[in-house]
């Protein structure tokens, strides 16, 4: 088979555009599993890709290669920071989840655009001259980082107390305050690895697929890792599988030009065929709930 | 002892949304200006571009150009309709991300209405804005209808629709006869908003006979909610689903219904943009970002009538004066850094709630202790 063979060549770019959703995801799976819908993923993710972008700019003529890491490690500490305005909204102050997410998501391109104003004078980054490097067989090292994400992921959520207590605050946060869990605490840690993750996966994203950062960088990655979660039904082997497929319907716009057939058809055809499969999968599995149950609804101590 | 609440700012917070509203607006603008300040800029800029916008005025050359004023309403108008998409479903409980796919949708039609419609004067607008709210009621309530048979969330599935309506705005419109790859062929002058009176009125603005329909727009918005059955049923779901069922509510209808009128908003502001800023049709290369500011527009004007359309005024002024404050050395992007500050305030408006109550208590314990 011709087709298959060629999507098997086309594995490192399916691989690269797979990593920074599926590291978003598998933050935005924590952090629902806690029972805090973050749909901050996307500016989480701006925030992230800017910051990586802006350090690797600046820290590439001196320390060369070493500098996406720092860069990288930048990304994901921009995306906590923020995350954290998200975390004390809708943990501490019991915020509407939704909006104080929207809050962030439009702070994000404001800020990143208004910083890269005033940092570069025009309204993007300054492009850096070697973004990440592809390894032996063309993978991207983002492919790595994403699957040590999902495996640690699971090994925590699935292995580890704190993960079966993680689990517990988002099925059932009264009954886990009852026996001491301390469900505001849990629930922090969550939303501030989510943006920890988003940010990461923002400065893979940007340092694999592009030379700079500007407003369209993100493009929708972060909202594709929200559809990820409920596709994937919460749990780290289905976001893996949900993931994979995405990316393969986004690298399918690059792959469809090397046939004939498919280049007569507008490359849209493509772009639109991660959402509406989103949109059919969340029809065809709609009916049983497998969302955690009390994601998105903030933990009121009992009495007082 | 239950005194009654004095006059003081702190009980005009608690008592009163508008007046959180305002002093959510003004703290962002606060910390807009701070940001300002702190990266080396004169927030001066902002406020004589803001000035500008909302007199005519320009401090600078000190000449008053009323074609500001006309700029500024023209751009409001998407603004206050894309805050009543997402206001009126709000009030059923629904969180309507989807303004922004809803007015792409109704943008997009409109254009092609414009491009292929009776050439008749008057008709052909009046029939392409229907055309509008029409194609974005049916996008929204593809939305209702998926929550209320399906179960589907409506904030990933308008998401979702947001994309999907980019994208076929694209393949539609570029395969008009005559697009190049950013626009279509000019409209006939029949479907063109534009009016000469208006237009000579504001110094050749692009304010337009769009603003009938926004009027329109208002007082439908205000009748359906406040004044009639099937607003109440609305309002009863967005408060408590079961109960409402319980009431005899048909919940399915409602979600339904609130998504396709909150849609057909959007779509109105989709026309009205397609035929009233711009003489031909677009190749959308990104969002034009109305629908996700109407999301900020009604949170501020807490999903009333008369509160998101000065909100949406609001919103609009900040747009309009983007171009002045760029050219005042300010970064334009501060307008949207407001947005998003007053949106993340408005979330945390619980916890002011919660820190007034406590000092006023912390005060009455005082209080009471010294009389004691």
């Amino acid at each position: 088979m011709s087709v298959l063979s060629s999507i098997f060549g086309k594995l490192p770019t399916i691989l690269m555009l797979v990593s920074p959703i599926l590291i978003t995801a598998t933050g935005g799976m924590i952090c629902e599993r806690s029972g805090v819908v973050n749909i901050a993923l996307e500016g989480l993710m701006v925030f992230g890709a800017f910051a990586a972008a802006t350090i690797h700019y600046f820290l590439e003529p001196v320390f060369g290669v070493w500098s996406i890491w720092l860069a990288l490690f930048a990304g994901s500490l921009f995306g906590l920071i923020f995350s954290y305005i998200h975390a004390f909204a809708s943990v501490s102050l019991n915020a509407d989840q939704t909006v104080s997410g929207t809050g962030i998501n439009l702070l994000a391109n404001g800020v990143t655009i208004f910083l890269a104003q005033i940092l570069f004078k025009q309204d993007r980054t300054r492009q850096f001259r070697l973004g990440m490097m592809p390894g032996p067989g063309g993978i991207y090292p983002t492919a790595y980082i994403a699957l040590a994400v999902i495996l640690v992921a699971w090994f925590v959520l699935y292995r580890r107390k704190f993960g079966l207590r993680l689990r517990a605050c988002g099925e059932n946060p009264q009954a886990a305050a009852s026996v001491g869990i301390d469900v505001l605490k849990i629930r922090y840690i969550a939303v501030l690895t989510s943006g920890f993750l988003a940010g990461l996966a923002g400065g893979c994203l940007v340092l694999t697929t592009n030379t700079q950062f500007n407003s369209t960088t993100v493009n929708g990655h972060g909202f594709i890792a929200l559809a990820v979660v409920s596709f994937g039904r919460w749990k780290p082997l289905g976001i893996t599988g949900a993931s994979l497929l995405f990316g393969t319907a986004l690298a399918f716009s690059i792959i469809a030009s090397d046939y004939t057939l498919l280049r007569s058809l507008p490359t849209e055809v493509f772009n639109i065929m991660p959402y509406a499969i989103t949109l059919l999968t969340l029809v065809i599995f709609s009916g049983k709930n497998y969302a955690p149950q009390e994601s998105g609804k903030p933990y009121e101590k009992g009495g007082s | 002892m239950t005194q009654p609440r004095k006059k003081s700012i702190r009980g005009l917070l608690l008592a009163s949304d508008s007046a959180l509203s305002v002093m959510v607006v003004l703290l962002g603008f606060l910390c807009g200006t701070l940001l300002i300040v702190l990266v080396g800029r004169n927030p001066l800029g902002m406020y004589k571009a803001i000035i500008q916008v909302l007199t005519g005025y320009s401090i600078k050359l000190e000449k008053w150009n009323v074609r500001y004023v006309g700029e500024w309403l023209a751009q409001s108008m998407p603004f206050i309709l894309c805050g009543f998409s997402m206001g009126f479903a709000a009030r059923t409980g629904l969180f309507n991300i989807g303004g922004e796919g809803q007015y792409v949708v109704g943008l997009t039609v409109a254009e092609i209405f414009a491009l292929i419609g009776p050439r008749i004067p008057v008709v052909h607008w009046v029939l392409a804005l229907c055309i509008a709210v029409l194609a974005g009621g049916i996008w929204g309530g593809i939305v209702g209808w998926l929550k209320a048979k399906f179960e589907v969330s409506e904030v990933v599935a308008t998401i979702m629709l947001n994309y999907i309506a980019l994208y076929l705005s694209r393949i539609v419109i570029m395969r008009i006869p005559g697009t190049n790859t950013y626009k279509t062929p000019d409209f006939p002058q029949t479907a063109l908003l534009s009016n000469s009176f208006l237009s000579k009125l504001t110094h050749g603005s692009l304010f337009n006979l769009g603003f009938i329909f926004v009027l329109l727009s208002v007082v439908i918005y205000w009748f359906i909610i406040e004044k009639t059955k099937l607003g109440f049923a609305l309002r009863a779901t967005g408060f408590n689903r079961d109960a409402a069922k319980c009431s005899g509510i048909p919940v399915a209808k409602s979600i339904f219904l609130s998504m396709a009128i909150s849609g057909a908003f959007a779509g109105l502001a989709g026309g009205i943009v397609a035929l009233g800023s711009f003489k031909y049709g677009r190749v959308l290369s990104g969002n034009d970002g109305y629908g996700f500011a109407g999301i900020a527009v009604a949170l501020v004007g807490n999903n009333t009538a008369l509160g998101t359309t000065f909100a949406g005024l609001l919103f609009g002024m900040l747009s309009s004066a983007q171009a002045l404050m760029q050219s005042n050395g300010i970064p334009k992007e501060i307008t949207f850094i407001i947005q998003g500050l007053v949106v993340v305030f408005i979330a945390i408006r619980t916890g002011f709630r919660m820190l007034i109550t406590y000092s006023m208590k912390k005060k009455e314990a005082e209080k009471n202790v010294s009389t004691e």
